[in-house]
C-alpha cells in the first residue's frame, strides 16, 4: 500500500491562480471590441492593417526564437497584444508593407534585443510606432475619414503600395481632431469623440470601448488601475487649469481626454507591466509624469499626438523611479536613500 | 501618508481557506501504532540525549531522553512498551537523526506516569520555565522552538503584553480552532503560568474572524479573576506569524533582525498555551498533539490527538487515502514541507498532514521571466521587493540581496503564491539565505583564525 512514489515540491503548495498566459489572453479579449469597432468604423482597410501587424509580430517572435535556439514564446500571447496595439495606433489606410515592417521592428527592436518578454524597457508597440513615425512621416499622418459608405467593399489603393514605395497622395488626408484644433482651431463635438465617430488612427477612436476594456482588466485584477487614473487625472486637472486661464488658446479638458491616443495609451500601453514601476507609489509618480508630459507635448510641443512620446519617456524613467521609491522595509527606520 | 488603523498588518494574501472540511469535527483520540519511532530532533536546538537502552521497558509519560543543554528539550514515552532499537531514523528534512523504536504493549491500560507538579501559586519564574522545559514543550504552531527559551526575558528587557496566538492563518488547518473550542480551561490555566513566567501585565488572545465560535466560547469562559482581552482580526495570511500578529494587535513593528521582546511582547501559540496549562499542574511531559488531517486525498478527514512518534504510514492507513495521492505535506500548504518518505513520524511540530492528488497539485509547466507586475511587492508583509530579490538570486548576487534585506524574509510564501510568472521566489530565497548564512559563518571562522 502507498508504495507509489510521492512528488516532492517546495512550499507554497498552492498558487494564486493567475498566470502570465491568462493575463495576456485577457488583455487580448479586452482589446478585441476596440479592434472590432475600428473595423466597423474604417472598414476593410483597418481590418487588413490589424491582421498584418498581428501576423507580423507573431512571425517575427517565432522566427527570432527559432534562430536563437529557444522555445517559441508566441503562446504567451504577448506578441498578439503588441500586434494589436501597433495596428490600432496606425492610420487605417497605412500601406501594409509598412505595417508589416512595423511589426518586425516592434518585436525585434522593441522586445527581443532586450532579452524578450520581461526584459524590455519600452512598450514594443510604441517603439515601433516611433520608428515608423520617423521613417514614414507622410504615410503615418495620412488620416482617413470614418464611416465612408463603401468602407466594406473598397480597399484603398494606398494600402497596397509596393514595398519600399511611398503611397501616392490621393487627397484622402483628413485632419484628426487634435491637429484640427492645434493648427486650425476647429473643435470637434465631445460626444462624437467619446463614441468614436470621428477620424483618427485605427483604434484611437472609441474611448468608451477602451474604457470598458480597461475596467474589465482592472476588475479581474490584471491591470494596475493607478496608472490610467494617474495619467487621466493629471491630464484632466492640468488641462482644466489651462482652459480656465484661457479657453481660447487651450482646449477643454474633456476634449483633451478623449482625443488622440490618450485613452488607448493610458489604458493599454502605459499599463504594460514590464515598462512601469513596481511599487504603488512609483506607479502613481509614473502616471503623473506621463500625464504632465502629454499636456506639455500636446500644447507646447510641435506634436499634437504627444501620448506616444510621453509613455516612452515614462518607460525610460521607470527603473529610476523604482530605485528612488523603495518601500521602507518592515521593522526598519526610513534611511537616507542610497543607490 | 494617511495611516488608518485597520486591526491588521499591511499586504499579505487571501488564499482559499478550506477550513470547513474539518473545523466542525471534534478532536478524536488516535489509536496507538504498534511501533512508535521517536527521532531525537523534533525541536530547534540540540538533539535530546537518549537515556534508555534497548530492551528496556518504559511506561507512558516516562522520561526517555534528556535535554542536552539550555536550547533543547527532553522527551517522554508516548506509549507504554519496550525499547526495541536505538538507531538512526529518517526525519522530514531528509537527514537521519538518532531515534528510538518503541514497541507498544498490546493491551496495556496506557496510564500516564506523572512527575513533580509545578504549583502555580508558589512556583518562581525560574521554576515555571524549568517546568516548561521539563515537560518537553516546544512551539506547537509549527516552529518547534523550545518554549522556555522564548519565554526567558533577557536582562534589561521587560515584557508588557503576552499575546496568545489563535490566528491559525494557514489554509486547511483547524487544530488551534478545535483546541480553543475544546480546551478553554487548559488555555486559561496556561495563561496564568505564562503571565507569571514573563511578568506581562496584560494578555491578548488574537483570533481571526473566521473562528467566531471560538471567540464566543472563550469569551464566555474567561475566569472571573483573570483579565484577558480577546481581539478579532480580519482573515489574512500570514497573520499568524509573530511579527504580523504584533503589528495587527499592537500596531508596533518588531525591529528588523530583532525579537518581539524589543517591543515588549511575547507571543505564544494557543495550543502550546493549552499544553502548558494541562501538563504543568501534574508534572507531565508532552506525549501527543492535535493534528488536522485533511486535503482532497484523505478519506476520514478530521482533527486527531495523535501520539508523538506515530509513523506517517500508520496514520495514513488509519484515515484512508485516495489511491491517487501524489503529494503529502506536513504542516500547512503555504509553509509546510512535502514528504518523500512515509516512514518518517509525527513530531511535536506537526500541525497538519495534507494529502493532495495529482489533479489538486498545481505544477506550473513553465516559468516565465519576471514581468514586473508588482503582485509580489503588494503581497510581501515585510515590504521587501521579491521581484528584485529574485532577479538578484539568479545572478547569485548575495551581497546585494542582503542589502535588499534578504535575511528579513521569513519564507511565508506570499510572493510565490501570487506570482503569475510562477517564479519559485521563496525557494530562491531559502537557498540564498542558507548560502549567506554559511558564508557568514565561514567569514567569522576566518576572522577568529586570523586573530
Ligand atoms: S517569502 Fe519572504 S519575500 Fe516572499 S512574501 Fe514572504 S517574507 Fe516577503
Ligand atoms: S509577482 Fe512575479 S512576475 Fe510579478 S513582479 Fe513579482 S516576481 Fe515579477
Amino acid at each position: 500500500m502507498y508504495s507509489k512514489t510521492l512528488h516532492i515540491s517546495t512550499s507554497p503548495h498552492i498558487a494564486g491562480g493567475l498566470s502570465i498566459e491568462v493575463i495576456m489572453r485577457n488583455v487580448v479579449w479586452a482589446l478585441v471590441p476596440v479592434a472590432l469597432f475600428a473595423v466597423y468604423t474604417f472598414g476593410l482597410n483597418a481590418l487588413m492593417v490589424l491582421v498584418t501587424t498581428v501576423i507580423s509580430c507573431l512571425l517575427t517572435e517565432h522566427f527570432l526564437c527559432k534562430i536563437s535556439k529557444k522555445e517559441s514564446t508566441i503562446s504567451d500571447w504577448s506578441a498578439v497584444i503588441t500586434g494589436l496595439l501597433l495596428g490600432l495606433t496606425l492610420p487605417p489606410i497605412f500601406p501594409l508593407w509598412m505595417a508589416f515592417f512595423g511589426g518586425v521592428i516592434a518585436i525585434a527592436l522593441g522586445k527581443f534585443i532586450f532579452g524578450g518578454l520581461g526584459y524590455n524597457v519600452f512598450n514594443p508597440a510604441l517603439v515601433s510606432r516611433a520608428v515608423l513615425q520617423a521613417a514614414f512621416p507622410v504615410a503615418i499622418t495620412t488620416w482617413f475619414p470614418a464611416f465612408t459608405d463603401n468602407r466594406f467593399s473598397v480597399v484603398n489603393a494606398s494600402v497596397f503600395t509596393f514595398p519600399f514605395m511611398s503611397p501616392g497622395v490621393d487627397g484622402l488626408s483628413g485632419a484628426t481632431p487634435l491637429a484640427a484644433f492645434k493648427f486650425d482651431q476647429v473643435i470637434t463635438n465631445n460626444s462624437d469623440l467619446a463614441l468614436g465617430l470621428i477620424s483618427g488612427s485605427t483604434g484611437e477612436t472609441c474611448a468608451v470601448l477602451i474604457l470598458l476594456g480597461g475596467l474589465y482588466l482592472i476588475v479581474r485584477n490584471m491591470m494596475n488601475w493607478r496608472i490610467p487614473v494617474a495619467i487621466l487625472g493629471t491630464v484632466l486637472v492640468l488641462s482644466g487649469i489651462l482652459h480656465l486661464i484661457d479657453s481660447q488658446a487651450y482646449p477643454s479638458p474633456i476634449f483633451m481626454l478623449f482625443s488622440g491616443g490618450l485613452m488607448l495609451g493610458a489604458i493599454f500601453m502605459a499599463t504594460d507591466m514590464v515598462g512601469s514601476p513596481i511599487t504603488s507609489l512609483g506607479v502613481l509618480i509614473y502616471g503623473t509624469v506621463i500625464g504632465i508630459l502629454v499636456v506639455v507635448i500636446r500644447i507646447w510641443g510641435g506634436l499634437p499626438e504627444g501620448v506616444m512620446y510621453a509613455i516612452l519617456l515614462g518607460n525610460a524613467l521607470s527603473p529610476h523611479i523604482d530605485n528612488l521609491v523603495k518601500p521602507r522595509v518592515y521593522g526598519t527606520v526610513k534611511q537616507p536613500q542610497q543607490s | 501618508m494617511l495611516n488608518f488603523r485597520t486591526n491588521t498588518f499591511k499586504n499579505g494574501i487571501h488564499p482559499p481557506e478550506h477550513k470547513r472540511e474539518t473545523n466542525g469535527l471534534p478532536i478524536r483520540q488516535f489509536p496507538f501504532a504498534p511501533v512508535i519511532i521517536l527521532p531525537m530532533v523534533q525541536h530547534i536546538g540540540a538533539p535530546s540525549k537518549i537515556m534508555v537502552v534497548e530492551g528496556q521497558e518504559v511506561v507512558r509519560g516516562q522520561l526517555i531522553a534528556q535535554a542536552d543543554g539550555y536550547v533543547s528539550v527532553p522527551m517522554h514515552a508516548p506509549v507504554s512498551g519496550t525499547i526495541r532499537k536505538i538507531v538512526n531514523v529518517p526525519t522530514i528534512s531528509g537527514k537521519m537523526a538518532p531515534g528510538i523504536f518503541l514497541e507498544a504493549f498490546p493491551s496495556s491500560t496506557q496510564e500516564v506516569q506523572e512527575g513533580t507538579p509545578v504549583n502555580l501559586e508558589s512556583a518562581t519564574t525560574e521554576e515555571i520555565l524549568q517546568g516548561i522545559q521539563n515537560a518537553g514543550i516546544v512551539g506547537l504552531g509549527g516552529a518547534a522552538f523550545p518554549t522556555h527559551v522564548k519565554l526567558k526575558i533577557p536582562e534589561g528587557k521587560h515584557c508588557e503584553v503576552l499575546i496568545i496566538n489563535g490566528i491559525e492563518c494557514e489554509p486547511y488547518l483547524t487544530t488551534d480552532h478545535r483546541v480553543m473550542l475544546e480546551q478553554a480551561q487548559d488555555i486559561f490555566t496556561g495563561i496564568r503560568y505564562l503571565l507569571k513566567a514573563t511578568g506581562a501585565t496584560r494578555v491578548i488572545i488574537g483570533i481571526e474572524a473566521n473562528k467566531q465560535d471560538a471567540v464566543d466560547h472563550l469569551e464566555a469562559n474567561i475566569p472571573n479573576d483573570l483579565q484577558v482581552s480577546i481581539k478579532v482580526v480580519p482573515v489574512k495570511y500570514p497573520q499568524g506569524s509573530e511579527k504580523m500578529l504584533i503589528t495587527s494587535l499592537l500596531d508596533r513593528e518588531v525591529p528588523s533582525g530583532g525579537l518581539p521582546i524589543e517591543v515588549h511582547a511575547v507571543v505564544v501559540n494557543v495550543a502550546t498555551t493549552a499544553e502548558i496549562g494541562r501538563l504543568l499542574p501534574h508534572g507531565r511531559g508532552i506525549q501527543e498533539r492535535v493534528i488536522t488531517i485533511t486535503g482532497p486525498g484523505i478519506k476520514k478527514k478530521g482533527n486527531y490527538l495523535i501520539p508523538i512518534g506515530t509513523p506517517l504510514r500508520y496514520v495514513l492507513e488509519q484515515v484512508g487515502v485516495d489511491g491517487e495521492i501524489s503529494e503529502v505535506y506536513m504542516g500547512g500548504p503555504m509553509m509546510g514541507t512535502a514528504v518523500s518518505n512515509l516512514d518518517i513520524s509525527i513530531v511535536k511540530g506537526t500541525s497538519g498532514i495534507l494529502a493532495f492528488t495529482e489533479k489538486d497539485v498545481i505544477r506550473p509547466e513553465k516559468i516565465y521571466p519576471c514581468i514586473k507586475c508588482g503582485a509580489c511587492v503588494d503581497a510581501c508583509p515585510l515590504f521587501l521587493n521579491p521581484s528584485r530579490l529574485g532577479i538578484l538570486a539568479k545572478f547569485e548576487a548575495y551581497d546585494q540581496m542582503t542589502e535588499h534585506h534578504l535575511m528579513d524574509c521569513f519564507e511565508c510564501g506570499s510572493c510565490s503564491y501570487v506570482c503569475p510568472a510562477h517564479i519559485p521566489l521563496v525557494q530562491y530565497f531559502r537557498l540564498s539565505k542558507s548560502i549567506v548564512r554559511k558564508r557568514q559563518a565561514a567569514a567569522k571562522q576566518t576572522l577568529e583564525y586570523v586573530q
